[in-house]
């Protein structure tokens, strides 16, 4: 600090000081009011696992449960639904699963612990909408006259194959999230709690 | 009589010795020397006023009577879905009250796009005039999160789904962007809480900062004088008592001239509030008759009408780059696509202010501006399918190019000399 002799520099220090102190208290009251916006113990409660039974899950069919207020979908997958998806690994963003969009035991051909059943978080990655299914393939499906079958999302046109698995240039980024999910017997899924908790 | 003057005379003078009440009348009203030129794109300015003021009112009484609440009621309606719907038909006048605010929110947007429209074609925003331009465009900012809190709070399948884009929207920024939209939520989705804090965000905090800007907005441009359609100023030419040759009182002058502006507008938006308020589901989308359920999107998902030209340039963009998603750079688009109009003023070399003596380089571009701007506009409110994307890639490199090319087009445009003085 430069001093001349009009200025008391004693004071100026004890203002810079003040000046300091208070801004240093007027920041650590935002953290209050910044941290009463994070979920509170209610909304975070409420984010607890859900066990599902998919033994009526017929080969082919999907059913969506509620897990934090996401739609979760699990789909149970024919032979020849599994087939596609190896044939089309050149149309995908990340056909090997390689960003981390799942848990380790899905990070495989199928995104999934059991071949046939998809469990995968129905919410697109680009702007959290829920994608239509689009199980018809070919010109049937309204999509693409080569379509073998998966989702499309309604509000910007990204489309998945169905191991949740994004398409090429689309405005989605990231395969479907694959939630943690483990089975209980043979026909029951936990969803939102692994092995591992 | 002259008792009573003497005594309404002493009680102004008391006022005025406690508070500059004549001063100001007279420094903005009786006393501030408007051009006199000005023309039909002027009705604008006092036109938003009148449409914030018909909003903080009709807000106040719907207020009364609106709950922000996203738990099921006895029918399994959401509260605050079945809260519209109770101020639609139970509430005296509740449907007038309502249809007035729903229809002044895109009332705002057309009259603040035309004094947006106003001041690029007249130059508004040039030297001296960078801050009522950078206040104006923090308004429409301010205008546009008015808008999008309030949105939600109907609760209906739009207001769901749109909340639940647009939130996302800023888990594309990397590292912070997924705990900032969660922080921005108060929930894994969009729920109680979102309604709750969009609800304190749409009636307090939005409007409180709106109304500081309105003010700074308005002091500014009385601090340097209106511009005018020949964008000349006024002040270069003074008679002995100092004031603008080319200059009238803006009262009783432009009150007056502003009052036909009003009756006329009050006529269209009545015709709007009583025949159409949905205006073919431009300004209340059907889907929002729908309560919102978190499990189903609706199948088409389009934002009100004023947000499309945006929500397109979103779109467009499909390509990653420098290693991060399009879907983050989708996002910068967007907000640059609104950020770069504070920054004209900085952008236009032109020597000239007017497009009366601008040359054909700005008209040319302008032209292909307003047209890629509603293009854009059309198709945000449509599906996407490969060819419309590739047209809004193409009126996005416009609506850009405008911006970006002008300190070279405009500095090597072909311009008139403008007139000493305003022309008409």
């Amino acid at each position: 600090m430069s001093c001349d002799e009009n200025v008391d520099c004693g004071r100026r220090r004890l203002l810079l000081a003040t000046a300091t102190a208070g801004g240093v208290a007027g920041v650590a009251t935002a953290v209050p009011f910044v941290a009463s916006m994070m979920p509170s113990e209610r909304a975070k409660a409420a984010g607890a696992p859900v066990e599902v039974d998919v033994s009526k899950l017929a080969p082919g069919q999907m059913m969506t449960v509620e897990w934090r207020g996401k739609p979760v979908w699990i789909i149970n997958r024919t032979p020849e639904m599994l087939a596609a998806l190896k044939t089309i690994d050149d149309q995908m963003a990340d056909p090997k699963s390689d960003k981390p969009m799942q848990p380790d035991y899905c990070k495989n051909e199928t995104r999934s612990i059991k071949p046939e059943i998809l469990v995968a978080v129905g919410i697109c990655t680009h702007l959290g909408c829920s994608p239509t299914e689009k199980f018809k393939t070919g010109a049937e499906s309204g999509v693409d006259p080569n379509w073998p079958g998966g989702f499309l999302c309604p509000c910007h046109g990204s489309t998945f194959d169905l191991a949740g698995r994004v398409y090429k240039s689309k405005p989605a980024p990231d395969n479907l999230e694959i939630p943690p999910h483990m089975y209980l017997g043979d026909a029951k899924i936990v969803i939102g709690e692994d092995k591992k908790a | 009589m002259s008792k009573v003057n003497a005594l309404l005379q002493d009680t102004l003078d008391w006022v005025d010795a406690r508070f500059p009440l004549t001063a100001n009348w007279k420094a903005h009203l009786s006393e501030y020397y408007a051009p006199k030129n000005f023309n039909f794109w002027y009705f604008f300015g006092s036109l938003a006023i009148l449409v914030l003021v018909i909003q903080i009112v009709t807000g106040i009484f719907l207020v009364m009577h609106f709950k922000p609440d996203a738990s099921l009621n006895a029918s399994g309606v959401p509260v605050a879905f079945a809260s519209v719907e109770y101020i639609m038909r139970d509430v005296p006048w509740g449907w007038l009250i309502r249809y007035m605010h729903s229809t002044g929110a895109s009332a705002f947007f057309i009259v603040v796009y035309m004094h947006m429209f106003r001041g690029l074609i007249y130059g508004s925003y040039r030297k001296p005039r960078e801050l009522i331009w950078i206040f104006g465009m923090m308004i429409f900012l301010c205008l546009m999160a008015e808008a999008f809190f309030g949105y939600l709070l109907p609760w209906g399948q739009m207001s769901y789904w749109g909340a639940q884009v647009i939130v996302n929207l800023f888990s594309a920024i990397p590292f912070i962007g997924p705990d900032l939209s969660l922080w921005l939520r108060g929930d894994f989705v969009v729920g109680d809480s979102t309604l709750n804090r969009f609800f304190s965000f749409h009636v307090i905090a939005v409007p409180l900062v709106l109304l500081g800007l309105v003010a700074a907005h308005i002091i500014a441009l009385h601090e340097v004088g209106s511009n005018n359609p020949d964008g000349v100023e006024i002040k270069k030419k003074k008679d002995a008592n100092g004031i603008p040759l080319d200059g009238i009182p803006f009262h009783p002058y432009y009150s007056v001239k502003d009052i036909v502006g009003v009756v006329v507008f009050l006529m269209v938006f009545s015709v709007i509030v009583f025949f159409m308020p949905e205006f073919g589901g431009y300004f209340l989308e059907y889907n929002n008759f729908f309560p919102a359920d978190p499990l189903v999107t609706p199948p088409h998902i389009a934002p009100v009408w004023y947000f499309t030209p945006y929500y397109s340039i979103l779109r467009a963009v499909t390509y990653p780059l420098f290693g991060l998603d399009a879907k983050f750079w989708g996002v910068v688009a967007m907000g640059a696509s609104t950020v770069i109009i504070a920054f004209l003023p900085w952008l236009d070399r032109s020597p000239v202010k007017s497009i009366r003596y601008r040359g054909p380089l700005f008209k040319g571009f302008l032209v292909a501006f307003l047209i890629s701007f509603f293009i854009l506009g059309y198709l945000g409110m449509l599906g996407p399918t490969p060819g419309r994307t590739l047209v809004s890639q193409i009126c996005s490199v416009i609506y850009f190019a405008f911006f970006l090319l002008m300190p070279i087009y405009t500095s090597l445009d072909k311009c008139q000399p403008e007139p000493d003085r305003v022309t008409k």
